[in-house]
C-alpha cells in the first residue's frame, strides 16, 4: 500500500491576490487581474497584445531590496509562494535531510538572461554581472527554495511548459511514495511578462488580441475567445507523508490522492483533437488515486481561453469520466489569473485543494456565450460542494504535448 | 580626481547597493571577506561598479590583493592618479 500524502500548507502570490486568502476570496467572488501593461516597452516595440495578468503586489514589497537583486523574478515568486506555504503549514521542528523541493518553471530566469543580453550589447562582456547564470537557470526557483528553507533531500525542476506546475505535484508524490522524502515544498513560478515572449507567443496566435477590453480577454469556453492572457506569479503546496502530518497535530487540507503524467506525441504544439494524451492522463490519475469517474465532483480545468486548446479537453474529459462528465462542476480560473505557464498548474492546485477543503468553487468569469460544442457545467457563480467524501481533479497540458492531472480528496 | 574619503564614500555606496550593509560600517580597515562577509561573486559585482563609478580598471589579478577597504581605496586612487 502506498503511503498517503497529504497537504499542509499553502501559499501563492498572484494576478487576483498576493496571498492564499486574498487570492482565494477573490476567485470565489470572480474578478480579472488582466490590465493594460503601464511600460514603456509596449510602445517602444508596438506589440501586438498590450495587457497582461500582472501580481497584484509586486516583490519588491515583500523581498528585501539586496535579497531581491539577487533573484530573478520567477525566483521571486517562488520563494514568496513557497514562505507562505511554509508559514501556513505550522512547520518548525523537521529533519532537513528528509525534505524536498519540486519547483518547476515553464521558462526560467527570461528577464535576466535577456537583460544580460542587452548589458552586453551595450557595454561589454565585463559588464555582464556575475550572478546572472544562477538567477537565470531554470532550476533556481527550486534551488532558491531549498536554500532558504534548508530542503537538503534533492531540488527538483520540472519542465514541461504550462503542465510544469503539475508535475511538480506528480515529482512531489512521488519523492514521498518512494521513500525518499518525508516532506515536499511542491510548486510552480513563471514571471515571462517580458516584451520577447509576448512578441513570441503573439506570433504564434496563442495571445488574446482584446487590447481595448483586457478583463474580459481570458473567456474559456465562450465562443468569442480568441487566446490566452499571460499572466505571472507563483503557487505552492507543503505536502507530506500522512504519518509525519499526523504525528504534529497538523492541520490537513485534503489528500494527494494521485497524479500522472503522459506525452502526447502528436504535434509540438498543438493538442490532440481526439485528446487521446489527456484522457490517457486523466484515467491513469484516476487509477493512481483509486477513485472512480463516478466519485469525481468537480474538475479545475486547464482551459486557457484558446479557440483550439478547450474543445479537446472537453472531449478527454467525456471520454474518461463518461456520462458521470454532466454531473460534474467545472472551474476555469485562467478567466480571472490569465494564464500563469508554468505556474499555472501549482496555482490552479492551490485552488483545487481549498474548493475540496472549503466546499467552495472558484467561478468561471467571462462566459457569456458557451462554445455549443463544449456543454460542460461551468462554475460562473459561487457554488458550494456537498458534504461527505470529496474527489477534484486539476488539469495542466503543456507545449510538447505534455499532459499532467492530480487528484484531490477531502479528509 | 577624488580624494580617499570621497573614494571611500563611493565605495561604501556601492558596498550597500550591493549587500545592504550600512554604508558607515565600510571603513578603512575592514576585510571584505572576513568583517564584510562578502563572497566572491558580489565582490565581482562591487569591483566592476567601482570600475564604472570611478573611470578605473581593475585587473582580475589585482582583485585578490584587496583585502581590505583600505587597499581597495588606495588602489583606486593610484589608477586615477
Amino acid at each position: 500500500m502506498a503511503r498517503k500524502v497529504v497537504i499542509t500548507g499553502l501559499g501563492a502570490t498572484t494576478p487576483i491576490g498576493g496571498d492564499v486568502p486574498t487570492m482565494w476570496k477573490n476567485a470565489l467572488k470572480g474578478v480579472s487581474g488582466a490590465r493594460t501593461i503601464e511600460a514603456d516597452w509596449v510602445q517602444e516595440y508596438e506589440l501586438p497584445v498590450t495587457f497582461a495578468a500582472q501580481v497584484t503586489t509586486p516583490a519588491s514589497e515583500v523581498l528585501s531590496r539586496v535579497e531581491a537583486k539577487r533573484m530573478d523574478p520567477s525566483t521571486q515568486f517562488a520563494v514568496i509562494a513557497a514562505r507562505e506555504a511554509w508559514r501556513d503549514s505550522g512547520l518548525e521542528e523537521i529533519d532537513h535531510d528528509r525534505f524536498a523541493v519540486a519547483f518547476a518553471t515553464g521558462i526560467g530566469g527570461v528577464w535576466t538572461l535577456l537583460d544580460a543580453w542587452d548589458t552586453l550589447r551595450a557595454k561589454g562582456p565585463r559588464r555582464v554581472l556575475p550572478m546572472t547564470v544562477p538567477m537565470l537557470m531554470p532550476n533556481g526557483p527550486a534551488a532558491a527554495v531549498s536554500l532558504d528553507l534548508g530542503a537538503r533531500a534533492g531540488a527538483h525542476t520540472p519542465v514541461s511548459a504550462c503542465a510544469s506546475g503539475t508535475e511538480a505535484l506528480h515529482q512531489g508524490l512521488e519523492l514521498i511514495r518512494s521513500g525518499k522524502a518525508d516532506v515536499v515544498m511542491c510548486g510552480g513560478a513563471e514571471a515571462a511578462i517580458h516584451p520577447m515572449p509576448i512578441a513570441a507567443f503573439a506570433s504564434m496566435h496563442a495571445l488574446s488580441r482584446r487590447n481595448d477590453d483586457p478583463e474580459h480577454a481570458s473567456r474559456p469556453y465562450d465562443t468569442g475567445r480568441d487566446g490566452f492572457v499571460m499572466g505571472e506569479g507563483a503557487g505552492a503546496l507543503l505536502i507530506e507523508a500522512e504519518e509525519h502530518a499526523l504525528a504534529r497535530g497538523a492541520r490537513i487540507y485534503g489528500e494527494l490522492a494521485g497524479t500522472s503524467v503522459t506525452a502526447d506525441a502528436y504535434h509540438i504544439t498543438a493538442p490532440d483533437p481526439g485528446g487521446l494524451g489527456a484522457t490517457r492522463a486523466l484515467k491513469a490519475a484516476m487509477f493512481d488515486a483509486r477513485v472512480q469517474p463516478s466519485d469525481i465532483s468537480h474538475v479545475n480545468a486547464h482551459a486557457t481561453s484558446t479557440p483550439v486548446g478547450d474543445k479537446p479537453e472537453y472531449v478527454a474529459l467525456k471520454t474518461a469520466l463518461g456520462s458521470h462528465i454532466d454531473n460534474v462542476a467545472v472551474s476555469a480560473t485562467k478567466s480571472q489569473t490569465g494564464h500563469l505557464l508554468g505556474a499555472s498548474g501549482a496555482v490552479e492546485a492551490v485552488m483545487t485543494v481549498l474548493a475540496v477543503y472549503d466546499r467552495k468553487m472558484p467561478v468561471t468569469i467571462n462566459l457569456e456565450n458557451q462554445d455549443p460544442e463544449i456543454p460542460l457545467d461551468i462554475v460562473t457563480t459561487e457554488r458550494t460542494l456537498p458534504a461527505g467524501d470529496l474527489v477534484a481533479l486539476s488539469n495542466s497540458f503543456g507545449f510538447g504535448g505534455h499532459n499532467a492531472v492530480i487528484v484531490v480528496r477531502s479528509v | 580626481m577624488a580624494s580617499n574619503e570621497e573614494i571611500l564614500a563611493g565605495l561604501a555606496e556601492i558596498v550597500n547597493e550591493e549587500t545592504g550593509l550600512a554604508p558607515e560600517s565600510v571603513e578603512m580597515d575592514k576585510s571584505f571577506t572576513d568583517d564584510l562577509d562578502i563572497d566572491s561573486i558580489s565582490m565581482m559585482t562591487i569591483v566592476v561598479n567601482a570600475e564604472e563609478k570611478f573611470g578605473v580598471r581593475i585587473p582580475d589579478e589585482e582583485v585578490k590583493n584587496l583585502k581590505t577597504v583600505g587597499d581597495a581605496v588606495n588602489f583606486i586612487s593610484g589608477a586615477q592618479a
